[in-house]
């Protein structure tokens, strides 16, 4: 299973769990998944980014999510 | 407001222009001349980005009255380019990627040649100093030091 | 990924292609554009930190000879908080309330009115004529102060974010983040040597030489044209017309030239104002800051205090790390505290710590993105730290960094585990360094520091078009702020097989190329690069498809060679090669023009690590700092044009060392910035520094074709520590704050 884990700005909409694990296949059903989980947390996930199996997204819609894969939401980076 | 006649030679064009008493020589050039190659960083003097030569002299063109290049002859980087192509100081800068944004490059080129012109063989402090008038915030200024240190080879060899 | 040894001119450093405009003085930056029948505008400026709008009166002004628009707040419209412009720039609320103030002055030199006249004293007499009642209130300056329960609010709406419950109460506070991993209370019992420490630095300037300019010109169907100069114009176009509330098809946005920007031109603040009064007065209006109000009234970067506390083995591995951030937005949220937190221990492989950092509100300027924003200062912090932990210890500070160093499979303290980064490689290789194994100076002292930047990946499109004569153009839309259409001409001509010299790379404007994201993050050579790359492979595509057309063979039985379409080995085909000039001579009877172009989202941009080291020496009579040499490496993972890498590397280290030993916004307790020009803001000039010797690490990213990581951020974040680090070498006494300028240096001297 996919491990997923929470920074702690996105805390308060996971009720405070740091991470859990499910099966999915890409991104996006990733993201429907915590939505139906946890009601209004999808709008938190889009402004963060989030770092699959340590390659860094920013907008990460159609990446695969393996069966092994560490999912990290961070926050979201710009720079000078 | 009456306007003051000025008479002046510029890059060795003879040149007429009104300008208002108060009226800075960055001011005409850029706004009366149409000589937008020198640029305004600062207008008080501490950035070099407008500098010029006044009869050989090196001077910030925002803290000289436009009316005061009356009867003088006044060189811009518009000027340094001569018949023949860029100046040896414009191809050492473009070949040691002496530049980043290029907006202070203009006044660098101005002051290095007007040392140059004075001292053809300055060694590094003397560069550094010289060129201590003039703001570059990319460089960090290694490779302008390096530009000016092999433009004046490079004339030493063809003098 | 490209193999180094295939490589023919990706590495060289061919002479950039607007190189010759700009050292004749051709380029024309953002203030040398005028228009025929233009308008010179100025802008009104709060004179107090803090205070309350209470009307503005712009009749008179408007009734004067010569006066053709006036703004103030109250013709712009009010935004809803929260809505992001595109991927840059943060709230567009807070962005537009800084573009011009409404019911509140935040800080000195904040805009309350403008206006657009037939000639700039005019417009200096109309700023005159503007009457502003003001409620003055008590500013708030200091940092902790404004944390405090009892301090006066800037904003009654501030309620704290990021933490896991909305606090019921507003404060200065605007957010708080967090980072934490293991368990901080046995890291530290586990110590052998624990080292802890307050460290402050005030406010600094990108300092780009070149002040904000803008041209607006809108015409009587209400479509505007903007010349600026930009990091990016197509995030100004979107932030433009949300603040302005029109559409983006009507703005047409056209960067100039651009003089520098280090993240200081990475939003607007004159363009919406400029098309407003374009709009009123039905003229083309002309903006230009004065070099003071760039430095009251953009940039700067955060002030902060940040406390450390690091414990460690006696064989220097660190067993708990620990930090409070506290950085300063100015007058509007915007800190980049995120980034503080997040970069301060990135460099170290390390099983506890805690990090938390706060974002608050005080009177000065909205901060604005600088070089590696929010890690300059958080870092500095915890290299000193490790400096003193390498004394304690009687280790070398390279040695110390080695033992902690994060390498490939290290979990990031920001979550994911690192791809290959070159960390250990900047170590080694400055351990070999003939600077490093060189005797420290008599009288003089070394320090060692590490810096660390993200980079970034995001949107970027390029179109490749091939000339009748097989000529290459590349079109993108990043402005070139240090020789990116060189690197661009460069991968090009590489993935292509043809001549640098035969590829022009140009900036298109917002309606002649796709959508890229601002020139920033480090992201330029690596994202729109990648896109230019694509975009030529999609002309080898249709080339191999055209020479298959001509020849009447499959187009799989086409290679592509050296810039020419050659049948495949094997294939039986008595066929002269195709070059890219043979190919656009009969494009017309192939297909029409010959055209590629690409769009992505550029993921994987590799993180850049780098380690510095510098030489200074310590005048005790006066205080002055002289550095004797400067050493800075860096992982670039590959460098596309090497001299400019260089440059980089070289040019974030000069504005680091300024950061350091000299530069800061200096203000009086009315909040008045007292420093607010180039003599008393002291950047370095060339006889401050030394020839910056760089050694550039490639340890290749392979999200990238050529193994681009991104270099020019990483540079400014290393120096502050390398200075404190080195100036408590020479002297024997730390100094925690920054800048150490001559004043503060004697203060340490007397003290101690």
């Amino acid at each position: 299973m996919a491990r997923v884990v929470f920074p702690e700005h996105l805390l308060r909409h996971t009720g405070g769990q740091r991470e859990l694990e499910l099966f999915v296949d890409n991104y996006r059903e990733l993201l429907a998944v915590l939505e139906e989980r946890w009601p209004g947390i999808r709008g938190p996930l889009n402004k963060s980014a989030v770092a699959i199996d340590g390659q860094i997204y920013q907008g990460a819609f159609l990446e695969p999510v393996h069966a092994d894969s560490e999912v990290f939401f961070m926050a979201r980076i710009e720079g000078g | 407001m009456s306007k003051v006649h000025v008479q002046t030679t510029i890059n060795g064009d003879q040149v007429e222009f009104l300008c208002v008493p108060q009226q800075t020589m960055l001011e005409a050039l850029r706004d009366v001349l149409g000589k937008l190659g020198t640029k305004e960083g600062c207008g008080t003097g501490d950035c070099g980005a407008c500098t010029i030569m006044l009869d050989g002299r090196l001077v910030c063109s925002c803290l000289m009255l436009a009316a005061e290049a009356e009867g003088q002859e006044l060189t811009t980087i518009e000027g340094i380019a001569g018949p023949d192509g860029l100046h040896v100081l414009q191809r050492k800068f473009l070949e040691h990627a002496a530049l980043q944004c290029g907006i202070c490059t203009p006044g660098f080129i101005v002051a290095a040649k007007a040392l140059l012109d004075r001292n053809p063989n300055p060694d590094e402090g003397a560069i550094r100093y010289w060129l201590a008038g003039n703001l570059c915030r990319c460089t960090g200024y290694d490779k302008i030091v390096r530009a000016v240190q092999d433009a004046a080879k490079e004339l030493a060899y063809q003098a | 990924m490209a193999e180094a040894v295939d490589l023919r001119v990706v590495g060289t450093t061919p002479v950039r292609p607007d190189g010759v405009d700009k050292v004749t003085g051709r380029a024309q930056f953002g203030a040398d554009l005028n228009m025929p029948n233009m308008l010179h505008g100025r802008i009104l400026r709060s004179p107090h930190a803090h205070a309350r709008i209470k009307r503005v009166d712009l009749s008179k002004a408007l009734a004067m000879q010569g006066v053709y628009a006036a703004v103030s707040g109250a013709d712009f419209p009010m935004l809803a908080s929260g809505e992001v412009s595109g991927e840059a720039g943060g709230d567009l609320a807070d962005i537009a309330r800084n573009v011009m103030a409404r019911d509140k002055a935040l800080y000195h030199g904040h805009a309350v009115a403008a206006v657009a006249a037939t000639s700039l004293e005019v417009a200096e007499q109309a700023l005159d004529a503007i009457e502003v009642d003001y409620e003055v209130l008590p500013p708030v300056l200091d940092v902790l102060e404004a944390m405090a329960a009892d301090a006066t609010l800037l904003d009654e709406q501030c309620f704290t974010k990021g933490l896991s419950e909305t606090p019921d109460k507003p404060s200065n506070i605007a957010a708080m983040v967090k980072l934490a991993r293991g368990d901080l209370e046995a890291g530290f019992a586990a110590a052998d040597v624990v080292v802890e420490g307050e460290y402050r630095i005030p406010m600094a300037h990108q300092g780009y030489i070149e002040p904000h300019a803008c041209t607006a010109t809108v015409n009587e169907e209400g479509k505007a044209t903007v010349w600026c100069c930009t990091q990016g114009h197509f995030d100004f176009r979107t932030m433009t017309a949300h603040i302005l509330g029109c559409k983006i098809a009507d703005l047409k946005f056209i960067a100039s030239e651009i003089g520098g920007g280090f993240g200081g031109k990475t939003v607007v603040y004159l363009e919406p104002v400029a098309v407003m009064l374009s709009k009123k007065a039905g003229r083309p209006v002309k903006l230009v800051m004065t070099r003071e109000e760039v430095f009251r009234a953009t940039g700067p970067t955060s002030g902060s205090v940040v406390r450390v506390k690091v414990g460690a083995r006696k064989d220097g591995r660190i067993t708990a790390a620990k930090a409070w951030l506290a950085y300063e937005a100015g007058g509007l949220a915007g800190a980049p505290v995120g980034p503080g937190v997040m970069s301060i221990f990135a460099p170290y492989d390390l099983d506890n710590f805690l990090v938390e950092g706060y974002e608050v509100l005080v009177n000065k300027p909205k901060v604005a993105a600088y070089r590696a924003p929010g890690a300059p200062q958080s870092m500095h912090a915890m290299e000193v730290a490790l400096d003193d932990i390498a004394r304690q210890l009687d280790m070398d500070p390279l040695d110390l960094r080695l033992r902690n160093a994060a390498d490939e499979g290290t979990q990031a303290p920001y979550g994911p585990k690192f791809p290959p980064i070159g960390f250990k490689a900047c170590i080694e290789a400055a351990k070999k360094h003939p600077n490093y194994l060189a005797q420290v100076p008599e009288g003089a002292g070394r320090g060692v520091a590490a810096g660390f930047w993200f980079n970034i990946g995001m949107q970027s499109s390029a179109e490749v078009r091939i000339n009748e004569d097989g000529s290459v153009v590349v079109m993108e839309g990043n402005p070139d702020i240090g020789g990116s259409r060189a690197s661009m001409c460069l991968m090009a001509a590489e993935t292509l097989g043809v001549p640098y010299e035969q590829v022009k790379t140009y900036v298109g404007d917002t309606e002649s190329t796709g959508y890229c994201m601002v020139t920033g993050g480090s992201r330029t050579t690596f994202a729109t690069g990648m896109a230019v790359v694509r975009a030529c492979e999609d002309i080898i595509a249709e080339c191999k498809a055209r020479a298959a057309a001509t020849w009447g063979v499959d187009k799989d039985q086409v290679e592509w060679q050296d810039g020419t379409a050659v049948p495949a080995p094997g294939v039986n085909a008595d066929v002269n090669p195709l070059s890219l000039a043979d190919l656009a001579a009969s494009a017309s009877a192939t297909g029409g023009p010959i055209l590629g172009k690409a769009s992505l989202n550029a993921q994987g941009a590799g993180a850049s690590f780098s380690i510095n080291f510098a030489d200074l020496k310590v005048d005790k009579e006066t205080g002055a700092v002289e550095v004797l040499s400067y050493t800075a490496i860096q992982d670039a993972g590959k460098a596309i044009h090497p001299a400019y890498v260089e440059g980089q590397m070289q040019g974030g280290a000069a504005q680091g060392i300024g950061w350091a030993l000299n530069e800061e916004y200096i203000y009086d307790q009315d909040g008045v910035m007292e420093n607010a020009g180039f003599l008393d803001y002291r950047m370095p000039v060339a006889s401050d520094l030394p020839m910056i010797d760089t050694e550039i690490v490639e340890v290749p990213n392979p999200s990238h074709p050529y193994g681009v990581r991104g270099v020019g951020e990483t540079p400014i974040v290393a120096p502050l520590g390398v200075a404190a680090n080195a100036v408590r070498d020479a002297i024997g006494i730390r100094i925690n704050d920054l800048p150490m300028s001559p004043p503060r240096i004697l203060a340490a001297l007397d003290a101690a």
